[in-house]
């Protein structure tokens, strides 16, 4: 087994997962029993519900090893290692027998994700010999112009895929159009949208292709300086993009005259963004790196024109970013042969949710959500009765099932009134309340909104209170409509995009889902039993055994009875914990 | 609105010994340099845990940066506190994948067995207790990140479990339960 390969994925989710303890159990094995194996690093090749994840690849091929405990690594090196019989029960991937998990990648095109799980993010070498900086030497070797690896850009189709799906190759063009002495480039990766860690996965798992994306973007706009602007939350991904960085800069990837273009000087610094995600928004994020309070600003000038410190600027997304290599060298064709009419090439998606296999995929544009969660996501946890996914985040909306076969591209996540946003999908079952769901949003909004446009600042606070009062069973007749009032003047009259998609989870809520806000309104009831004040918990005198249980666990002494006889709950006392309900063996107690 | 981040200052008599010559390396780095503001006070409260007051006044006095604005930012960002904190700082996410997965049960239980509110300190300065919005690791969800470590797939008691845990080692006494 000389060649053999044993490859742990430590990225975040690994890591929490337990994957270090897996990694130095491993290391430990083989130093003490002095087997023949490389040990290597990875990240997170997106099957975040079965991390820890070992692979090992031997004479044969590769074989990924599933939600690895200290004491399976134990058996898996014994067997696979020493006794060359792999443990086919635990493999999750690989080519060489069909495994329970195979259909989460089936149908999966990589391409921003490429490289992650597939090398060792901390490996400028690795990084290289899977085609990595070929692309800008391609540039440079075939003399390749501005105005040409724009038009590339342009022809693949390639759009933000920070969410707001504008062409990346034409944002080029307009940086590029304008002349300055100092331009820069800046990369987005304040992924601030909760239940979204596609960038998070890029970064750690393959910095260098973002990092190259950066160069061949400061090449086409002639931009000298580059700034990353990453969430202080990320700290794996900050550290490994520091370590690309010095690899590259050791390289003469980064500084001056690079890949021998003369006069092509350029470097990148990175920029720990401080919590506020109103920063994913250009003109504040620039602020924030100006050392300003993260506010937008009014647009016209845009950052083209008139960027950070007022020189012509450009913005992409890191997931943008990692695409452009590859389009570079493979050639626009071969990336918009990908996807639909107007959303080429593919997108990233971080399955969240009531799923079963949660992670990260990457599907061509035109898939239907349906099988995003039935066929990569492998359907609902505990095969419970699918909702809705809601896209976008907190600019975004809610998707009902009867929906479920819109295609995954811009134009038509449009049209249902929720965004593509970043890819943030998360899967909702019939235990999940949407009014409780648009108030987790607005509540996320009013409190992230930077108070500058008085729509946002005050309509947000308005409509969380309304919501709030609907799943509190305080609703009025009235608060639809006044829901509906509030949000179309947030959207009208707030400066940036956090303001004006402010109001889309509620409005797609009430459009998809009216019956369940007048369920809370009219009948103070909470279809999803979700919403605990609207609940009534009682026992089923059937069911009751008299075991005291319930009377014991309940903090307010609010059920009566004795042993053996059949207990009752004083509503008037209850204050609705579910420890009751939570606690009883004889499935004796309701929830109304 | 971010306003809310600001809170009705009590009069906290700041102790004595904040040495404020830890901060002087940080003043030399930045001084100067375009857009340091940011950086200065990250690089502060890693020092402390925190911003204390006369931090701010010192930085005001040596470098070019304006109380009003360093307050400004201070408090326009999630990151930077006003007030000491906790010895370990336990985030509990709160992001939608988190949220559909119930976090708001580990924050209750976490409530009920370190006794102080959300974003309160206990009163042995061991813990703090944090909402924040999402720490990108959903399909773990529900999570809470104490330090460097993420702990994932939790319930309120193996959250209350882990909490223990690290009292039992900070204090050197098993806990009673």
């Amino acid at each position: 087994m000389e060649n053999t390969k044993v490859i742990v994925g430590l990225g975040s989710c690994g890591l929490a997962a337990g994957a270090g303890k897996v990694y130095e159990k491993i290391k430990q094995l083989k130093e003490n029993q002095n087997l023949q194996f490389e040990l290597k690093k990875t990240s997170c090749i997106g099957m975040c519900f079965r991390e820890p994840l070992v692979e090992i690849i031997d004479n044969n091929g590769s074989y990924i090893y599933g939600d690895v405990t200290e004491a399976t690594a134990t058996e898996i090196l014994e067997k696979h290692i020493q006794n060359a019989t792999p443990i086919k029960e635990y493999v999750v991937k690989t080519d060489l027998f069909v495994t329970k998990d195979k259909n989460f990648f089936e149908g999966q095109v990589k391409i921003a994700l490429r490289n992650c799980g597939y090398m060792d993010p901390e490996s400028i070498e690795e990084y290289q010999a899977r085609n990595g900086y070929k692309s800008i030497e391609k540039i440079s070797t075939q003399n390749i112009s501005r105005t040409e690896v724009i038009q590339t850009v342009m022809d693949s189709g390639l759009r933000g895929r920070g969410g707001g799906g504008f062409s990346t190759g034409l944002k080029w063009r307009f940086a590029n159009n304008n002349k300055s002495d100092i331009k820069y480039i800046i990369c987005n990766a304040d992924e601030g949208d909760p239940g979204a860690f596609m960038d998070r996965s890029v970064l750690e798992g393959d910095p260098h292709s973002v990092l190259e994306g950066m160069i061949i973007g400061a090449y086409a706009i002639e931009a000298s300086e580059g700034w990353i602007y990453c969430r202080a939350e990320y700290p794996l991904a900050i550290k490994r993009l520091n370590i690309a960085m010095d690899q590259a800069r050791k390289k003469g990837y980064l500084g001056k005259n690079i890949f021998g273009i003369e006069g092509f000087d350029f470097d990148i610094h990175i920029k720990e963004g401080a919590g506020a995600f109103v920063c994913g928004e250009e003109t504040a994020l620039i602020a924030s790196i100006e050392g300003q309070r993260g506010m937008p600003r009014k647009r016209p000038p845009f950052p083209a024109a008139s960027g950070l410190w007022r020189k012509p600027t450009n913005i992409n997304n890191v997931e943008t970013f990692a695409n452009i290599p590859w389009i570079i060298l493979n050639g626009a064709t071969a990336f918009a042969k990908y996807g639909t009419e107007k959303s080429k090439g593919t997108k990233v998606f971080a399955l969240t949710g009531k799923i079963k296999n949660g992670g990260l995929v990457e599907v061509p544009m035109g898939i239907t959500i349906r099988d995003i969660v039935f066929k990569l996501g492998g359907g609902i946890i505990n095969d419970k009765k699918f909702k809705a996914v809601q896209l976008g985040g907190p600019s975004g909306g809610c998707i009902p099932e009867y929906l479920a076969d819109t295609i995954v591209d811009y134009d038509s996540v449009n049209a249902t009134g929720a965004i593509m946003g970043s890819g943030g999908m998360v899967v909702m079952d019939e235990t999940t309340c949407m009014v409780d769901m648009a108030r987790f949003f607005l509540d996320f909004t009013k409190k992230e909104s930077c108070g500058k446009c008085t729509f946002c600042r005050i309509g947000t606070q308005r409509m969380l209170e309304i919501l709030t009062r609907i799943t509190e069973g305080e609703g009025k007749e009235s608060d639809i409509d006044t829901l509906i009032e509030l949000s179309n003047q947030i959207k009208d009259s707030s400066l940036c995009g956090l303001g004006q998609t402010a109001p889309n989870p509620v409005l797609t809520t009430i459009k998809y889902f009216k019956d369940e806000y007048e369920a809370h309104i009219r009948d103070k009831k909470c279809p999803s039993k979700s919403c605990k004040a609207l609940l009534t918990f009682e026992i089923i005198p059937d069911k009751c055994t008299g075991c005291m249980l319930c009377k014991k666990v309940c903090p307010v002494d609010a059920i009566d009875g004795e042993r053996k006889l059949i207990h009752v709950i004083k509503q008037e006392m209850c204050i609705k914990c579910g420890m009751c309900f939570s606690k009883c063996k004889f499935e004796a107690i309701t929830v109304r | 609105m971010r306003i809310e981040r600001i809170k009705k200052e009590e009069v906290v008599l700041e102790s004595d010994n904040i040495d404020l010559s830890l901060i002087d390396p940080i003043i030399t780095k930045y001084k100067n340099v375009k857009g340091n503001m940011i950086p200065i006070l990250q690089k502060t409260q890693e020092t402390y845990g925190y911003i204390p007051r006369a931090a701010f006044n010192k930085l005001a006095k040596e470098t070019d940066l304006k109380l009003s604005d360093m307050y400004g930012v201070a408090s326009f960002y999630a990151q930077f506190r006003l007030h000491p904190v906790g010895k370990h700082i336990i985030k509990v996410c709160h992001g939608t994948a988190c949220h559909v997965q119930n976090a708001t049960a580990i924050t209750d239980a976490l409530v009920e067995e370190l006794k102080v509110k959300d974003g309160e300190t206990t009163p042995d300065n061991l813990f703090t207790l944090e909402s924040v919005a999402c720490l990108g690791c959903c399909s773990l969800a529900p999570v809470m990140m104490i330090g460097n470590d993420t702990f994932g797939k939790l319930t309120g008691k193996s959250a209350v479990d882990v909490i223990r845990k690290i009292r039992e080692t900070e204090t050197g006494t098993p806990c009673k339960n």
